[in-house]
């Protein structure tokens, strides 16, 4: 039984065998339609996480299955001090596959550790979000058609950042990847991170101003600047506009770089970006669906001739 | 100079840094096994100036040699028999270990989680560098 905890659990080959599966749900969305009927998804969340929860339940029920669970810890037998290893005990007997969120970092581990169905972890902390970094590859591989030879922006948050931090350790895998960090010093990507880099002999490049680099990107992946993350004001209103895409920054990107942000956004892309055809983020929601769909028949293991 | 004799039965680790034999003692919970044990501190070294001793007359099956490696695999390990070495044992970083140290991140599930083990896996062997199998911070503190 196959569980999925980080990005990394696939191998390369597994994602292009996920990413072909998701591709033809895309076309062919009737064919799949019942592909998971008499399955239950549980939805476990500890957290409240609208869009990931809605997105699961989605693609739960476009597969034809239904879905059970609940949305934040007050409302489970957490609340009761019931332990993670026996909750999913629990579920087990109630669901075929369970999408878990927890603030705790490594819980879905825990559970994937007891539980006898399948167990995708939805979150846990700053730990890990495998199934929005599945979601940036789909993207990525559907709307620029490869994976590998690509010059990535991201920008915002890259300290804090954890699917920035889970992107970059997908993409490592894929050859002739570069990337441009274009973030405040305060919100520099960690050490960790570069030292990673440095050492498998990926290039790349850290920025402060994103307008310098836009001609030279083939993707840029957005992310919010929190006001809280800066140590002072001054800061703040020195530095925030270098980190909002409007038209005029877009208008210096090439013609088919695209624009990904995980999303909720606040104003670091302006609105007006929203109706640029490069602008990619809704359409990220759509593949999240869809690679969520393809995720749960993977590890249901079920097949759809 | 204080002379310590010679064990017949068990085992001799060598070559411990210079004031860490309690700390050994600990944790290789020592103290529980029925049987001579003789840490030595301090003791003249050629090759470290000064270094701590530990004597110990059991079987050396009761010792976990994992959580010894972990702690400081340069130690020299020597199976004692009719008063003679008859086995040096090699350390080799163990891949896990488990209730050793404690993950230190409060974020981590072990922080709530009842009865869930500690467990480490050995992320970089060059730089000695461990890290929670739950929520992969680095390092730990000792249980």
């Amino acid at each position: 039984m196959k569980h999925l905890m980080s990005p990394l659990d696939f191998s390369v080959e597994e994602l292009d065998k996920l990413f072909a599966l998701a591709g033809n749900i895309e076309k062919n969305p009737a064919k799949y339609a019942h592909a998971c009927d008499g399955r239950i998804l549980a939805t476990c969340f500890y957290e409240p996480s609208t869009r990931t929860r809605l997105s699961f339940e989605s693609a739960m029920l476009r597969l034809g299955g239904e879905v059970l669970g609940f949305s934040e810890a007050a409302s489970s037998s957490a609340a009761k001090g019931e332990s993670v290893s026996d909750t999913i005990r629990i579920i087990s007997c109630y669901a075929d596959i369970c999408a878990m969120r927890h603030p705790k970092e490594g819980a879905p581990m825990v559970a994937a550790e007891k539980s006898g169905v399948p167990v995708i972890n939805a979150g846990d902390g700053g730990h890990q979000h495998p199934t929005q970094t599945l979601t940036d590859l789909l993207t990525i591989q559907t709307l620029k058609g490869h994976l590998d030879n690509l010059t990535i922006g991201l920008c915002g948050d890259l300290k804090f950042g954890r699917t920035v931090h889970s992107l970059i350790n997908a993409l490592v895998r894929y050859p002739n990847i570069r990337f441009v960090f274009i973030s405040p010093e305060e919100l520099k990507v960690p050490d960790y991170i570069t030292d990673s880099l440095k050492e498998k002999g990926i290039p790349y490049e850290e920025v402060i101003r994103l307008e310098n680099v836009m001609p030279s990107l083939d993707l840029l992946y957005m992310t919010r600047v929190q006001k809280e993350r800066f140590f002072n004001e001054e800061d703040y209103v020195r530095l925030k506009d270098f980190y909002i895409l409007d038209a005029a920054k877009m208008e210096l990107a090439r013609p088919d770089m695209l624009v990904l942000h995980p999303l909720p956004r606040v104003n670091e892309i302006s609105v007006e970006v929203d109706s640029d055809p490069r602008a990619a983020y809704f359409k990220q929601a759509q593949y999240g669906v869809y690679v969520r769909m393809a995720l749960i028949l993977t590890l249901l293991e079920i097949n759809v001739d | 100079m204080l002379n310590v004799g010679k064990i017949e039965e068990g085992f001799v680790l060598d070559h411990i840094k210079a004031g860490k034999s309690m700390d050994i003692y600990e944790h290789l919970q020592l103290g529980k096994l029925d049987c001579t044990v003789a840490i030595i501190k301090n003791a003249r070294s050629n090759k470290m100036g000064k270094k701590d001793i530990l004597k110990v007359e059991c079987d050396i099956n009761q010792l976990d040699l994992d959580v010894l490696a972990f702690i400081d695999h340069n130690i020299t390990v020597n199976v004692i028999k009719d008063g003679e070495i008859v086995d040096k044992k090699e350390l080799v970083l163990p891949k896990m270990i488990k209730n050793v140290i404690r993950c230190k991140n409060p974020r981590c599930i072990t922080s709530i989680e009842q009865e869930l083990p500690h467990i480490f896996l050995l992320a970089d062997e060059e730089k000695e560098l461990y890290r929670c199998k739950y929520c992969e911070e680095k390092g730990g503190t000792f249980t």
